[in-house]
């Protein structure tokens, strides 16, 4: 390519037409028809309920009872009566507290602070602090819930450990919300930590060392050029923690079933109890399309400071 | 802008996931295959027994059907649900259902159960169960869709060496409300580090906490929950209010097991294997079937307990006639709406609840016998010296309100009671919380109060 703009005289030429037919590329149908298998796939597993829970929040569909039989069409009956369901109001202040504590601040600010002192460390040190964190996040959530468990409650290791000093804690009961949070911190970290190890490995070495030469200190190099730089990632990183965050439901289940009483019943819990334990599936459903617009608004916050910072 | 259509196309997939859907198990079978679902969970297992043993009779007896065993390992709560979310599929549902009483109207009306009248007819075995038990499995059509298995009825259980250590009698009889407190004060005081009352509350007992907990206490006021003549659930009365009153002055006096305890879902398991064995409960609120853990064929065997442990009735709560109060409830077999060869699955139950397999049954699992010739039977009569005592409670027993609605007001039942137990609200608002959970459940006309 290189050697034939050196024969020609209109030498940019080339390669620009050849950008405009790439992008033209093959048709759509050739372009989709990779993607079909997973499109399918989707279609079957993910539509199918979702339409179904979508239908199933205006009706009382229940698991037992007539509403098993014959469930009726009610309308808005389900979300009239979440406005008047203290618990529920409840359940979305506990899950966006769960949301921010966990994800937002925990996971977000400590993966960054790792990354941030992995960079520049012995390689031994690197793989060694990596493999730990990521351990964390490769277990399935249900046996990095069952070692929260073990761990906080009344007879646990904790506390076995606490003894020494003359202390105690009950966090499962006395700090429902804290021992989620923190069991949710420890799991998630690890996610943040690669996506921000990842991008900080990808910042040129010379723009931090001229604003070094230029004398930036460390915490003005870290704010006016370093996080600009990783700034798509940081979004990218806080979406996809957030959203996932806001579905937790095994840990949280795991821990205190949303318990005591409803002091740690964030809306996923609380769906669940609804819609399996007292078997108002309508009512759960409906819960689902709530909390799919509580993640709505997150991304939508998060979409527009990638635009603010685009302009 | 691509960047942001990327996100957004990530975020909605990412929010697809939290959607609620159901699971579903394999079951189902031909006409050939007889499912069988049932409960196997903690110190539950004589049910386990009870299935495998007749699974042998049945294929030997029937060599062309095959008998495939669903044993459900869950809590109550848990088992209610998966045994429903198995009926919503008839490629799932089950043939033959251990099934409670108090959800069969609702699972009637669902349309899970088959109507087994026409088999029960022909059942020679069918009048050796008295008018109380064949209503057991009535619908509100008046047919009948379960065989009981046995009832039980509830009372307290109390260890006579915490007793004697306390300076109390070791023939303990109270005859009020008040006479539980005292005690559960003196123990409180004289002997630390047992729990001086045990009453569930917490919602992961479930029913047990609405059955063997509140009703235990309602029924034995001038209430109930059920207002026969104007077919409303009652929200409202006295009796709900002293009833939840004395659940407040039990935890906020440190009568009780400690709210965590209650929270805990194995809690149930803990107090029958441990909690009464281990002399760490001093009075238990409880129902007759526990001794079933402690004989020889139970999860924890126990020679002693009847020594150890003493039984007296419920009283009620200012002693008013009859003195005393029971609830009574039980677990029927029932042939699955489903079922694609029902008359093979019905034999399957009556082959279950023939003489020699429900006395078996009720035997190990601490049943009291619905079956005249089990009840007359020396080897039931004599496999536990607490048989006589919770048999006698028949005459003071009541049963629940067992209409299709009855699950919903148990629910709402069980989230105020642990709103009282933990402290997270007072009486008056968990009451109120509770009568305005099921008129927006059941509708406005469907509540009353007294």
């Amino acid at each position: 390519m290189a050697s034939s703009t050196t024969l020609t005289k209109s030498a940019p030429a080339p390669p620009a037409q050849r950008r405009g037919r790439d992008r033209r590329g093959p048709s759509l149908a050739r372009r989709i028809a990779p993607l079909a298998p997973a499109i399918l796939l989707l279609l079957l597993f993910f539509a199918g309920p979702v339409i179904w829970s979508f239908y199933t929040a205006f009706t009382d569909q229940s698991l037992s009872g007539a509403g098993a039989s014959s469930p009726q069409f009610i309308g808005l009956d389900n979300f009239r009566r979440m406005w008047s369901d203290p618990i529920f109001i409840k359940s979305l202040v506990l899950t966006v507290i769960f949301v921010v504590g966990s994800a937002v601040i925990g996971q977000n600010v400590l993966g960054m602070t790792i990354a941030l002192l992995l960079r520049k460390r012995h390689r031994a040190v690197q793989a060694g602090v990596s493999l730990v964190i990521v351990g964390a996040w490769v277990m399935p959530e249900i046996v990095a819930a069952f070692c929260w468990y073990a761990y906080l409650n009344p007879d646990g290791s904790l506390n076995h450990w606490l003894k020494a000093i003359g202390a105690t804690q009950n966090w499962l009961y006395t700090a429902p919300m804290f021992a989620v949070i923190l069991a949710n911190v420890w799991r998630g970290t690890a996610f943040s930590m690669m996506v921000y190890s990842a991008a900080l490995s990808d910042i040129p070495p010379d723009v931090e060392e001229a604003a070094a030469i230029d004398g930036a200190g460390g915490i003005r190099r870290l704010w006016y050029v370093t996080f600009p730089l990783i700034r798509r990632s940081i979004v990218t990183n806080l979406m996809l923690i957030t959203l996932q965050t806001l579905a937790v439901f095994t840990t949280i289940y795991v821990l205190t079933q949303g318990g005591p009483g409803n002091k740690s019943a964030t809306t996923p819990v609380y769906m669940y109890e609804q819609a399996f334990k007292f078997y108002n599936l309508g009512y759960g459903t409906a819960m689902a399309l709530v909390l799919l617009l509580v993640g709505a608004i997150f991304s939508v916050v998060y979409l527009r400071l990638v635009k603010v910072d685009e302009r | 802008m691509r960047r942001r259509t990327l996100l957004a196309t990530i975020a909605a997939a990412a929010l697809a996931t939290g959607a609620v859907s159901a699971c579903s198990s394999d079951g189902g079978g031909s006409s050939n295959t007889i499912t069988v679902a049932y409960e196997n969970f903690g110190s539950f297992t004589q049910m386990n027994q009870l299935m495998k043993k007749v699974k042998a009779e049945y294929e030997k007896a029937n060599p062309k059907l095959t008998v495939k065993l669903e044993p459900i390992q869950a809590d109550e709560n848990d088992y209610y649900t998966k045994l429903d979310l198995m009926n919503r599929s008839a490629s799932t549902a089950p043939d033959v259902l251990y099934e409670d009483t108090f959800l069969v109207n609702s699972d009637i009306s669902a349309g899970y159960l088959k109507p087994i009248d026409q088999y029960l007819d022909k059942w020679k075995d069918w009048s050796q169960f008295s008018a109380t038990a064949k209503s057991a499995g009535k619908g509100q059509d008046g047919k009948t869709y379960g065989v009981p298995m046995g009832t039980d009825t509830r009372g307290l259980y109390y260890n006579k060496q915490i007793f004697a250590k306390a300076g109390l009698p070791t023939n303990w009889q109270p005859k009020s409300w008040n006479d539980i407190l005292t005690a559960a004060r003196t123990i409180k005081q004289k002997v630390p580090g047992v729990i001086p009352f045990q009453i569930y509350s917490a919602k992961s007992a479930g029913e047990g906490a609405t059955m063997q907990g509140l009703e235990m206490l309602l029924y034995g006021t001038k209430n109930t929950l059920w207002d026969p003549s104007s077919k409303k659930w009652i929200v409202s009365s006295k009796g709900l209010t002293d009833s939840f009153n004395f659940l407040h002055t039990i935890f906020s006096e440190g009568l009780g097991p400690s709210p965590q305890q209650e929270l805990d879902t194995q809690w149930g398991t803990k107090v029958s294997t441990q909690g009464l064995p281990q002399s760490k409960i001093a009075i238990d609120l409880d129902g007759s079937w526990q001794s079933g853990n402690w004989k020889k064929t139970g999860t924890k065997p126990w020679p002693q307990y009847s020594k150890v442990l003493g039984t007296a009735m419920m009283p009620t709560e200012d002693g008013s006639a009859p003195g005393f109060t029971s609830m009574s409830g039980g677990w029927l077999l029932s042939v699955g709406a489903h079922a694609k060869n029902p008359q093979a699955a019905f034999n399957f139950i009556a082959m279950s609840l023939n003489q020699p397999n429900t006395l078996f049954y009720d035997n190990a699992a601490s049943q009291i016998a619905e079956r005249a010739d089990v009840a007359n039977d020396p080897a039931y009569k004599d496999s536990d010296p607490f048989t006589p005592f919770f048999t006698s409670l028949v005459k003071y027993t009541h049963f629940r309100p067992a209409y299709a609605d009855y699950p919903k007001v148990s629910d709402a039942i069980q989230t105020a009671m642990e709103a009282v137990m933990t402290n997270q609200s007072s009486v008056s608002s968990a009451l109120s919380t509770f009568a305005s959970t099921v008129k927006s459940d059941l509708g406005d006309n469907a509540t009353t109060s007294q």
